[in-house]
Order: structure tokens, then C-alpha cells, then sequence
């Protein structure tokens, strides 16, 4: 496994779903914003595509994605506290 | 319900262990104004909010407090990890390792343990509001002055992250309040108590 390739599409998942986090938080209080509904929709789909593509390649992001083989894998990768290496 | 996602929402990359800045930015995952007494106060206060929006608001600003206090436990945690002895005794950490190593727990910079004392659910929503957008001013506050405090770029990127979503949930929450007051009577805000007074008979009938 590639370290550094892991990182850097950790670090796009986190930028998308950051969009994610503050756009949501923004139509609470402008639910019929437009062209903020449309940033919500634009950048879901591209947090989706991300997500997808780094569960299939480094492992799951909630327990839910353990794909079940002959064991228990969660744990597997490493916590997002540890330092990288 | 909550669902735990492996991932934080801001990196946390330190390569240099730092026992005196560790000593300090702990204050925002335990202190007076940090992201545990943030995420309860919000969390807690959400049951008597009777404006779905509002307490919509406080849901989501109350969850992005959890990820937070793990981002400020993953600062802590690596400028502690690796540390000598030496390193800890000249920082002055030993006062913290004699009780809890470098495990992570929750107390301000002062040493004082976590206490609710710091927060407010006051079952009315003006008076939460008000109280939430004065929290979010005291722990950008205090990123401002651990921001005076510390050089390392490595630590600094994620504090200016934290210190910038004070400054929004804090326009969120002047946002909540307004919502609350237009559902009120403008001639007087607090002619009732809307997180307990509606839907009651009136005094006397």
C-alpha cells in the first residue's frame, strides 16, 4: 500500500466532506438558497465518488463498509489520531 | 444516534513532539471553553428548543464539536507521543504524566478536571442562544491566544481550522436567535418562555 497515495485521497475526502459539513450547516438557516442547493447536490456526488473509491482501495470508513470475509477487519487500518508515517 | 467515521475532519499531522504546547491547547478539549463542554452544551440544549430549525442547528454544530475535540485529542496526543522523561520534567508536564501518563484527559490549562459548571442549558431559547454565540467568541478567544502562543506551522494549521468555524457557528447561532425572536412577539421577546410556556393553558382559565 502506498502511503503517501492513501493521504492525498484522504486529504480530498476530508476537503469534500468539509464542503459537505458547512454547506449543511448553512441551508439550516437558508433552506431555499438555490445556489446553495446546488453546491449541496454538486459536491455530494463528488464526496460519494471519493468515498466509494477510497473504501474499495484502503478500507472502510465506518463499520458498516467492512467488507465480511473469514474475519473482522475493522480495525485493520489505522485510527485517524495516529501521526502518519 | 451517532455513527463513528474513521476519518477527522481536519488533519492532524505533527512530526515534532512539544510537551509545553501539549500543556496549553489541552484547555480546548477540557477547559472552560473547550469542544466537550461545547458539544454537551449544545447536545443537552437541543430537547427544549421548540423551533425545528434552531434545534437543527444546534444537532449539527453539537456533532462538528465531537469531531472537534478529537481533532484537539489527536494535537495533544502527538506532541505528547514520544516524549523522554527530560523533555516532560523541563515542560513542566510532569504535573500531568504523574496522573495520567500521556493519556489523554479531559481538564483546562490550569490542571482543573472538566466540569459542567462551565455551560449553561437554560430551557429557554433567547437566553441559549445568547449563551452559545458567547461561547463560540470565548474559544475563538482562546485560539487566538494558544495561535500567540505557538510557532510550530504544524500545529498551528489545525488551530486556525478550529478558530475559523468558531467565528461561523457563531454567525449560525446569531442566525437561530433571529429565527427564535421572529416566532416571538416583537413588542416583547420575553412575555413568554417558548421552550416552556407554549401549548399550556393560560393562567387563571
Amino acid at each position: 500500500m502506498s502511503d503517501m497515495s492513501r493521504h492525498a485521497l484522504m486529504r480530498k475526502l476530508q476537503a469534500q466532506c468539509f464542503v459537505l459539513d458547512d454547506i449543511i450547516l448553512y441551508l439550516q438557516t437558508h433552506p431555499s438558497d438555490q445556489t446553495a442547493l446546488n453546491y449541496y447536490k454538486k459536491f455530494k456526488n463528488l464526496k460519494n465518488e471519493t468515498e466509494k473509491e477510497y473504501i474499495e482501495m484502503y478500507g472502510p470508513l465506518t463499520a458498516d463498509n467492512v467488507e465480511v470475509t473469514d474475519r473482522w477487519t475493522w480495525v485493520d487500518t489505522p485510527w485517524p489520531w495516529e501521526r502518519q508515517v | 444516534m451517532w455513527t463513528y467515521e474513521k476519518k477527522l475532519q481536519y488533519p492532524v499531522n505533527i512530526t515534532k513532539p512539544d510537551a509545553r504546547a501539549a500543556k496549553i491547547i489541552i484547555t480546548q478539549f477540557g477547559g472552560p471553553d473547550g469542544e466537550l463542554a461545547a458539544s454537551q452544551r449544545y447536545l443537552s440544549q437541543r430537547y427544549s428548543m421548540p423551533y425545528k430549525q434552531v434545534a437543527g442547528i444546534l444537532t449539527d454544530i453539537g456533532t462538528e464539536e465531537l469531531a472537534h475535540m478529537e481533532i484537539v485529542s489527536a494535537i495533544v496526543h502527538q506532541l505528547t507521543k514520544d516524549l523522554s522523561l527530560e523533555e516532560i520534567k523541563a515542560s513542566g508536564l510532569d504535573t500531568y504524566f504523574v496522573d495520567h501518563t500521556v493519556g489523554l484527559y479531559p481538564q483546562a490549562a490550569s490542571g482543573t478536571p472538566f466540569s459542567a459548571t462551565v455551560l449553561q442549558s437554560k430551557g429557554d431559547p433567547i437566553t441559549d442562544m445568547v449563551e452559545d454565540m458567547a461561547a463560540e467568541q470565548k474559544a475563538r478567544t482562546t485560539y487566538d491566544n494558544l495561535l500567540r502562543l505557538t510557532d510550530n506551522p504544524e500545529v498551528r494549521d489545525p488551530l486556525k481550522f478550529l478558530r475559523a468555524r468558531e467565528v461561523v457557528h457563531f454567525q449560525r447561532f446569531g442566525e437561530g436567535l433571529r429565527i427564535v425572536q421572529d416566532h416571538l412577539n416583537s413588542r416583547n421577546f420575553y412575555a413568554i418562555n417558548p421552550g416552556f410556556d407554549l401549548n399550556k393553558p393560560k393562567c387563571g382559565n
